[in-house]
């Protein structure tokens, strides 16, 4: 869905992160939105209440639809977290009521 | 949890690190006042500036990234306990007592307390609710800038821009020249605004901002992008993603355009959670349709301790911006004791000045982009509420059976309960409240927000906890 427009800065350490079990090349500096958006991945959780994808609206930490689970913390904001490396993350799997 | 009785109290707490923030931070810091600034970011910028101090990044439009770059040197050269990667979610204040505020920062909760605060927390995207745009692969046009400002990124495939106004055009322009496809510029609007926007001409002419506006505006037709001008209703397509965008123009032209990425936007609306959370009155701003804190000319609130300044006391963009935050901590200065009224009041005037000349050219932006789809009659089935999927139907039927205002309608349908706790939301139920009542939206208000006004994990109580444990 969205690709790097040039190489990454040389000046940054490349860090390896996880989602949903697959590891991911990303760049240290970046947000966690930015990192899975980059990799190709676009659906960050599940509505609670539907189940309907989601992914990625704002990226400035208002809309809370990039919300992932971070090495077990469920309801992250992944534009508002730094990459480190390896970072486990999986799809947000709250639902409704069991918040 | 840190800050006990004997932490220090600093005379101002500045919320937010843009270009308002940044700016009073630097002269309050000049002045002599003791400072904290905390800012959600890594870095000083705000969303605008976002990035600016890595040259690495994405070439932006010269000028006004130069004017953020000084902005960020300034900030920076200036003596301040800065604290990036800080969330503030509650300000207690009291008369005749500091305030106290309640932080978040790496999951861990704390709080800082100072004599008075100013809130420099900018703007968010303004909702445009249309069928489709919860599904990913929608963004608002605001998220492909900070992708392009902070990562270098732009959409792989076709992208589709919908909405109107300047961040639309440099947002296609700057697309463009990093070779992505628009496959169209969906432009909202009506032949009307054209001659609602004319009657103000001189007091944009007058404020200098029209070269730039009009430089962009030429760039952007160069370009020769399919553009559709008097869009007025638009449904994305996709099943689990966006596919594309179909469209209805005022006149009755429609077609569909395929597209990886949709991207939405009509203006922005101040980020005002945190003012209303700690009880500063609201008023409705007509000419920016949106309700926006009630300040005076030095930013002060309703709050006795409170000064709100830049996008979130009402949108003038990013040059405005630091004049207001200049002018409101001079007089946070007198407040503190710093400054007689009279130096206020003398190194105050030409920022004064400047500001007013910018800010006579407001309304003609306002008047010639003024959000159309965001205003435009919801179909039942469209989500208003994404965090809690409450369709424009349930809010009818809502009101239909005795709900009577925005509160109502959140104990009704957890409608603005969710994560985002109203952000885009808001606008949208105080619209459709209106419209069935057949109210003024001043009339209806908005959801009354209590803090936090962001959710805080419970582990991050723990964590401050454990830390204070003995």
């Amino acid at each position: 869905m969205f690709r790097r427009r040039a190489q990454s800065d040389p000046g940054l350490p490349p860090v390896s992160i996880r989602f949903e079990g697959r590891t991911i090349a990303a760049t240290g500096g970046e947000t966690l939105a930015a990192a899975l958006l980059a990799a190709g991945e676009e659906v960050f959780r599940a509505s609670p209440v539907s189940g309907a994808p989601r992914g990625p609206f704002c990226l400035m930490g208002a809309c809370f639809e990039c919300l992932v689970e971070i090495d077990g913390m469920p309801g992250q904001q992944a534009c508002m977290t730094i990459v480190r490396d390896g970072m486990d993350i999986r799809r947000d799997r709250i639902v409704e009521g069991e918040e | 949890m840190t800050a006990g009785q004997d932490e220090p109290i600093f005379d101002l707490a500045i919320v937010g690190a843009g270009p308002a923030g940044m700016a009073a931070a630097a002269l309050a810091g000049e002045i002599g006042l003791s400072t904290v600034v905390l800012d959600e970011q890594p870095s000083p910028g705000g969303q605008i500036y976002r990035n600016v101090e890595h040259a690495g990044g994405v070439p932006l439009p010269g000028a006004s990234r130069e004017k953020g770059a000084a902005l960020a040197a300034a900030f920076r050269a200036t003596a301040l306990d800065y604290r990036p990667g800080t969330g503030v979610w509650h300000i207690e204040t009291h008369p005749g007592e500091p305030c106290r505020l309640w932080l978040l920062r790496d999951a861990r909760v704390g709080q800082v307390r100072a004599r008075r605060v100013l809130l420099a927390t900018g703007a968010t995207e303004r909702p445009v609710p249309v069928p489709g745009w919860t599904l990913p692969g929608v963004l608002t046009v605001g998220a492909l800038q900070i992708l392009l400002k902070s990562a270098g990124m732009v959409p792989a495939g076709p992208v589709v821009l919908v909405g109107n106004g300047p961040l639309l055009y440099l947002t296609a322009v700057q697309l463009a020249a990093a070779d992505t496809r628009v496959a169209a510029v969906l432009e909202t609007g009506a032949k009307a605004d054209l001659r609602a926007a004319l009657r103000h001409l001189p007091g944009f002419v007058a404020s200098g901002t029209w070269r730039a506006g009009l430089a962009l505006l030429r760039e952007f037709r160069a370009l020769g992008l399919p553009v559709v001008r008097d869009v007025s209703e638009v449904t994305i397509e996709g099943g689990d993603r966006a596919s594309g965008v179909r469209y209805r123009t005022a006149d009755g032209q429609s077609g569909t355009v395929p597209a990886e990425v949709v991207a939405l936007h009509e203006g922005v609306i101040p980020a005002s959670s945190l003012a209303r959370a700690i009880g500063c009155d609201l008023v409705w701003d007509a000419g920016q349709a949106t309700f926006r804190p009630e300040i005076d000319t030095w930013g002060q609130s309703s709050v006795a301790a409170v000064q709100i300044v830049g996008d979130s006391a009402g949108i003038a963009g990013a040059e405005a911006a630091p004049l207001a935050g200049r002018i409101a901590v001079l007089e946070a200065a007198r407040a503190v004791g710093r400054l007689t009224e009279a130096e206020r009041d003398r190194r105050a005037a030409p920022f004064g000045r400047a500001l007013s000349s910018l800010l006579r050219g407001r309304p003609f932006i306002d008047r010639l982009y003024p959000p159309r789809l965001a205003r435009s009659p919801l179909a039942d089935p469209v989500v208003v509420c994404r965090c809690e999927e409450v369709t424009a139907g349930a809010v009818r039927a809502a009101l239909a059976s005795g709900a009577s205002g925005p509160n109502q309608i959140k104990a009704f349908l957890r409608c603005g309960m969710g994560p985002c706790q109203g952000r885009f939301c808001a606008p949208t139920v105080t619209r459709l409240i209106a419209e069935a009542r057949g109210v003024p939206e001043a009339e209806v208000g908005s959801f009354r927000l209590r803090p936090p006004v962001k959710p805080i994990p419970l582990a991050a109580f723990a964590a401050a906890m454990e830390e204070d444990a003995p």
